[in-house]
């Protein structure tokens, strides 16, 4: 054993187990093709065109992108959560344990949602229910899904309480959503999501509407959970701080699209999409103050038409003529990484043979 | 919340006293004189004796002040000992007579209000049953069919009065085809099966029109409220932690949805009474609408003061407790 630990090639391995592929790839949830559109008064909204991504079992997968670029609607039309109508999954599959939760019976759909895939929703403050005690609100569900008797579920319920890191948890159990800060009242909406201890716990920016403490708590909080109960997390965002300081992998989206994946070393080391590295390149930085914030150029793209060529093109330094005419789809470059772009940063020159 | 209740109610007496003083100043000013539909063949000798008697020559204020005495403390105190069937000092208590019949007018008003409560209190509650689960329904469809049936029916029923629809009833129901009858007989006992059924028919017509009435407005008040409900956040919440829609709707939505329509339900209940004085005129109900109706009629002043003060009365009490029930429904809602 002692001799094994010095040797080098012990060394390597668990380097390798240790770095990149923290996690083995053992797909919980594959989403393929995902399309969602809105059926507006003011015309069909593409919301979500052709979204391909996996997660892997007790992986932390970061989704960033700017507002309005479909990452809420891919997450929630995965549990078919959108209103339809006006909201339309025209297409695709999401498959969790064989099951295509876009094509299932709502009735089977239920038994997944809450049980097996938790949900957090961005705003604290209207996501719980304003007349029903946290108390209630969390053991709803393990009512639902688990059938357990009273006592069990109220202990679980303080369990849970206690887990979220919420003083006093006994009288909390028995409070109104209102009697709590907006820091509180998300880790009640953790603990509702996490109460059957689902394999995936999808977070749609759940710290954006917090301030910045409460906001380091939280992501603590999800962190020491995932670690504790081997938890796959989706957590949307706008913020690349956060992503790079817990994710394993990164999907960054665009106009309805995921234009890059990658992972997290590798996305901020060596973006492969112009918008990725416009992201990047406009981070404000310590270093550089007093000078004129980086922006990307231009307006994001109208969600009006479906995308016939490359969405960021009309902003995009690199763009050419094949951008304009032909929609580039998620390429892989690596294994580990993909990126929706006709032109290769590396060599700086149009992609070959693709 | 006691102590909210408590101090609500204290700070209704002075209110009260001046609606009473209103209503004392309104009927002082009106013309119309109790003496004015006795025989022509009555002297104006005994004209003047019987309004000395009646203490209309009295100052208006000190009229006022007696009024409010035997109001506030003879009437209570007789109450009371007709309840408990004690007696409170000599029992012997100047009342307030009414002018027409010359007896108590508390009396007279016990006397005619199970013939209201019974016709528009069952309008009422019919017309909460079917206003509820319409509102609902009609939501949680939006734009359905049924929805806008009753988009369409509850216009009808809002916009259409009483006194049209009350009479159209009675045209088709009762003189077309004769199924029930045309006024209400107060004196009917029930007593065995026919005679429930003979009560139960003429329930049926006063009781359906005000029905269509009352559930007109508040079904479409429940949509709206529900509808506002349905698209929060906390019911994607709800439904994101695998609540079957039965349970998303009636547990989280109508809750919340329920909050603001029982308050307007309990701001309506003195408008029964009100609702009281027209349909009791049209189906020819002997009840308290009646009653004020013939009182103004005959310038019998104790009577309608009496009357009204007492609408006067539920209205304030209605709107106490529809703060009240706020309070218990919405927990975010504390009385300080």
């Amino acid at each position: 054993m002692a001799d094994r630990r010095g040797s080098s090639e012990w060394l390597r391995r668990q380097d390798r187990s240790t770095q990149p592929a923290r996690v083995a790839a053992d797909p919980v949830l594959e989403v393929a093709g995902l399309t969602t559109r809105f059926d507006t008064l003011d015309g069909m909204v593409h919301a979500v065109n052709q979204v391909s991504f996996t997660v892997n079992k007790g992986e932390f997968l970061g989704v960033v992108g700017e507002s309005g670029s479909g990452k809420s609607v891919t997450m929630m039309s995965i549990l078919r959560l959108i209103p339809m109508p006006p909201g339309e999954i025209v297409a695709g599959e999401a498959i969790y344990d064989d099951r295509d939760l876009l094509k299932i019976e709502i009735d089977e759909l239920r038994h997944i949602r809450g049980a097996k895939i938790g949900f957090i929703f961005q705003d604290p403050m209207t996501s719980l229910n304003p007349v029903l005690t946290v108390g209630f609100q969390i053991e709803e569900s393990l009512k639902i899904h688990q059938q357990l008797p009273t006592e069990d579920r109220q202990a679980r319920a303080l369990e849970l309480l206690e887990l979220v890191g919420i003083p006093s948890p006994e009288q909390r159990l028995k409070s109104y959503p209102h009697e709590l800060s907006g820091g509180m009242r998300q880790r009640v909406m953790i603990a509702v999501a996490l109460a059957c201890s689902p394999q995936i716990l999808i977070a749609d920016e759940p710290t954006t509407a917090l301030d910045v403490t409460i906001q380091a708590q939280i992501i603590e909080l999800v962190k020491d959970l995932r670690e504790k109960f081997g938890t796959a997390v989706i957590w949307i965002t706008h913020d690349l701080g956060v992503v790079a300081g817990l994710a394993d992998r990164v999907v960054v989206m665009y106009g309805g699209q995921i234009v890059e994946e990658a992972l997290v070393g590798e996305l901020y080391a060596s973006p492969q999409h112009p918008y990725t590295s416009g992201l990047l390149g406009s981070l404000p930085r310590l270093d550089q103050r007093g000078t004129e914030l980086v922006t990307i150029k231009g307006q994001p793209p109208s969600l009006y038409q479906f995308p016939d060529s490359c969405s960021f093109a009309p902003r995009c330094p690199y763009a050419f003529e094949r951008c304009h005419a032909e929609r580039p789809p998620l390429l892989p470059i690596s294994p580990t990484r993909k990126a929706a772009c006709w032109w290769d940063v590396e060599t700086g020159s149009p992609r070959d043979g693709v | 919340m006691g102590r909210y209740a408590i101090r609500r109610m204290l700070g209704a007496i002075p209110t009260l006293i001046v609606i009473s003083l209103v209503i004392f100043t309104i009927l002082e000013l009106a013309p119309g004189d109790p003496t004015g539909t006795l025989p022509l063949t009555v002297p104006p000798e005994v004209r003047e004796n019987i309004r000395e008697t009646l203490g209309l020559n009295d100052p208006f204020f000190l009229s006022w002040l007696k009024w409010m005495r035997q109001m506030f403390i003879s009437e209570p105190l007789n109450a009371i000992e007709s309840v408990t069937g004690l007696q409170i000092g000599d029992g012997e208590r100047l009342r307030i007579i009414s002018w027409a019949s010359r007896g108590p007018a508390v009396d007279t008003i016990v006397e005619r209000l199970p013939q209201t409560l019974w016709v528009l209190g069952l309008g009422f509650i019919f017309g909460i049953i079917i206003a509820i689960p319409v509102g609902v329904v009609s939501a949680y469809k939006q734009y359905s069919i049924f929805d806008n049936a009753g988009t369409v029916i509850s216009m009808i029923g809002y916009s259409v009065p009483v006194f049209f629809t009350g009479p159209l009833a009675i045209i088709v129901f009762s003189v077309w085809l004769g199924w029930f009858p045309s006024f209400y007989d107060t004196t009917h006992t029930v007593s065995d099966w026919s005679s429930l059924v003979f009560q139960m028919k003429q329930l049926a017509m006063p009781v359906a029109v005000l029905s269509l009435f009352n559930a007109a407005a508040l079904s479409r008040f429940t949509r709206s409220s529900m509808l506002d409900n349905l698209n929060e956040d906390y019911v994607r919440t709800a439904r994101s932690k695998g609540l079957t829609e039965n349970r998303v709707v009636m547990r989280h939505v109508l809750r919340n949805s329920l909050i603001p329509v029982t308050t307007l339900i309990a701001l309506q209940v003195p408008g029964i009474f009100a609702g009281a004085i027209v349909t009791e005129q049209i189906f020819r109900i002997n009840g308290l609408g009646q009653l004020l109706i013939s009182a103004i009629n005959g310038a019998d002043y104790p009577m309608v003061q009496t009357l009204t003060f007492i609408f006067a009365v539920l209205i304030v009490l209605f709107n106490l407790v529809a703060d009240l029930i706020y309070g218990i429904l919405d927990p975010r809602i504390r009385y300080e």
